[in-house]
């Protein structure tokens, strides 16, 4: 399949929810990433929050950060051989990274289940992923059943939980 | 601990015993963790990957991770010892392949295995025969509980266990379970197994893992996602809904081949017990293909003389290190086809 806007091939399937009446595109990442830095607030894709990838909201692309002060690792040296070089990669490449972890994962964008010890702190964001989970997994089902106000409903709410945790 | 002594028993993931163990040979789970503080291997100086051998074998020793665990360095070791192990479902074969201090702590029953310095720092894994992901679960949890305290691993609050791949990220939980399909092979229906797999984001395997050929008819089914699902809904999902459901599928399709192919299926079972009791050279993928054809016929009915015992034990010790093992000398690629067919015919009797 081609994308829409030009003749590359198309990775991203979209579905757009405009009153009440859904819309389909099929782009390329290229084209997708435009898209994504353009879309105003209330027309945000289901399959943003489907997941299927990320699209940070801040639109602008900029360089990844310099390599890594522990390990000496760059953005590039990781996508050649996609290993990462220590624990600390994680925070530091976060922006780029989080994208390709959510794909990667069937659109899942944070851990669940098992934590080191007992951190209170852990079981919290845990709770709240608990909620969202369900939550996408509704509007999963809303989108099926072709339910669009309930699930643009859903959509809001699972943006104010996420806007709450900001996790 | 002697390599050598493993080839006296058939390990435990191919004792072909435990539930369903007609068409789930194992149970496997594996956990992949890294130790706080320590870079990822890939960036690891050879200082460093001997400082996290000594750490972790330290570790290893001072838990109460089951009976009669012991470390085994795995760099002064001979190819075909490694090799072995491989054959075992002991390391992987990145693993065995891999250069640089590196190793593995085995109990002596075969139902864990902790791969040190493999692509993560440590790789902790039970196996079960049969179908036993729950069992599994409940032993690897306190395992990984216990290092924890005395290793700390690297984890985030938002990408839960931190793996040198992001693709592990998460759990690090990889389940998996080798199925024997046979009779869905026979009747071609195989693939939509594969299509139902692929629909559920498993990955379908041959015989040892990643990049390696479904021989003698055994698939290995594991998830590849491991972010955004708690272990228990993990196995929840395999032991409930896809493991029992392919299970169904291979004895419905069994007992098709038995009531409606009956003469053809007696063929394909009675033409391999007859090439294994008379060949004179046999690769190992051919013995593997004929084996599976037997074991089907021994699960069946169809073949009364041959032990179950007997036909799991020759998947295993008719590979390449272990044949060797046994014998107790190297043996190029011909020398093996011969030592093979002449193995088997011993162990089945010749018609
Ligand atoms: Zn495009
Ligand atoms: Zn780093």
């Amino acid at each position: 399949m081609k994308c829409d806007q030009c003749s590359r091939p198309a990775t991203v399937h979209l579905t757009e929810i405009r009153g009440g009446k859904k819309f389909e595109k099929n782009l390329c990442e290229q084209c997708a990433a435009k898209l994504g830095s353009t879309q105003g607030v209330g027309h945000t894709p289901i399959n943003e929050l489907l997941s299927k990838f990320v699209m940070e909201h801040s639109g602008v692309q900029t360089e990844p950060p310099a390599a890594c002060e522990h390990c000496g690792i760059t953005w590039a040296e990781f996508r050649q051989t996609g290993l990462l070089g220590c624990a600390t990669d994680y925070d530091l490449f976060e922006r780029d990274l989080a994208p390709l972890i959510q794909r990667a994962h069937e659109g899942a964008t944070h851990h669940l289940g098992k934590a080191p010890g007992s951190k209170a702190e852990t079981g919290a964001i845990q709770k709240r992923h608990v909620d969202l989970a369900k939550m996408k997994k509704e509007l999963r089902r809303a989108v099926e059943a072709e339910d669009y106000e309930r699930a643009a409903a859903l959509r809001d709410e699972i943006r104010d939980v996420e806007q709450q945790g900001a996790v | 601990m002697q390599v050598r002594d493993l080839t006296k028993g058939t390990g435990e993931w191919l004792r072909g015993i435990g539930p369903k163990s007609d068409v789930v040979i194992s149970s496997r789970i594996r956990l992949a963790r890294n130790v706080a503080g320590f870079p990822f291997l890939t960036r690891c100086t050879a200082r460093d990957r001997q400082a996290l051998q000594v750490q972790a074998s330290a570790a290893i020793a001072q838990c109460n991770l089951g009976p009669a665990v012991e470390f085994l360095d795995l760099q002064p070791l001979r190819d075909i010892d490694r090799q072995l192990l491989v054959e075992r479902h002991l390391i992987s074969k990145p693993h065995a392949a891999l250069e640089g201090a590196r190793g593995v702590a085995l109990s002596k029953d075969e139902t864990l295995s902790i791969m040190v310095n493999e692509e993560d720092h440590l790789r902790i894994q039970v196996l079960r025969s049969g179908l036993q992901l729950a069992d599994a679960w409940a032993q690897i949890g306190p395992i990984d509980d216990q290092l924890e305290q005395r290793l700390h691993w690297a984890f985030h609050p938002r990408f839960g266990y931190l793996t040198a791949c992001p693709t592990n990220v998460g759990t690090g939980i990889r389940v998996s379970v080798m199925l024997h399909l046979p009779a869905l092979k026979l009747t071609g229906e195989i693939e939509k197994v594969f299509r139902a797999a692929k629909e559920l984001r498993l990955a379908v395997r041959g015989l040892y893992g990643e990049g390696t050929e479904a021989t003698g008819d055994f698939y290995q089914v594991s998830n590849q996602t491991t972010l955004g699902r708690t272990e228990e809904q993990l196995l929840e999902q395999f032991e409930q809904a896809v493991v029992p459901r392919i299970i169904e599928y291979e004895q419905h399709a069994r007992r098709m081949l038995l009531t409606e192919r009956t003469v053809a299926l007696d063929d394909k079972i009675f033409r391999a017990l007859g090439l294994l009791r008379n060949a004179r050279l046999l690769t190992g993928d051919e013995a593997l293909f004929l084996l599976s054809h037997v074991r089907l016929g021994v699960h069946l009915g169809r073949i009364s003389d041959v032990d179950m015992a007997k036909v799991n034990e020759l998947f295993l010790l008719t590979q390449p290190a272990h044949l060797q093992m046994i014998l107790g000398k190297e043996l190029d690629g011909d020398q093996r086809r011969a030592a093979r067919a002449h193995f088997i015919r011993q162990k089945l009797g010749a018609g």
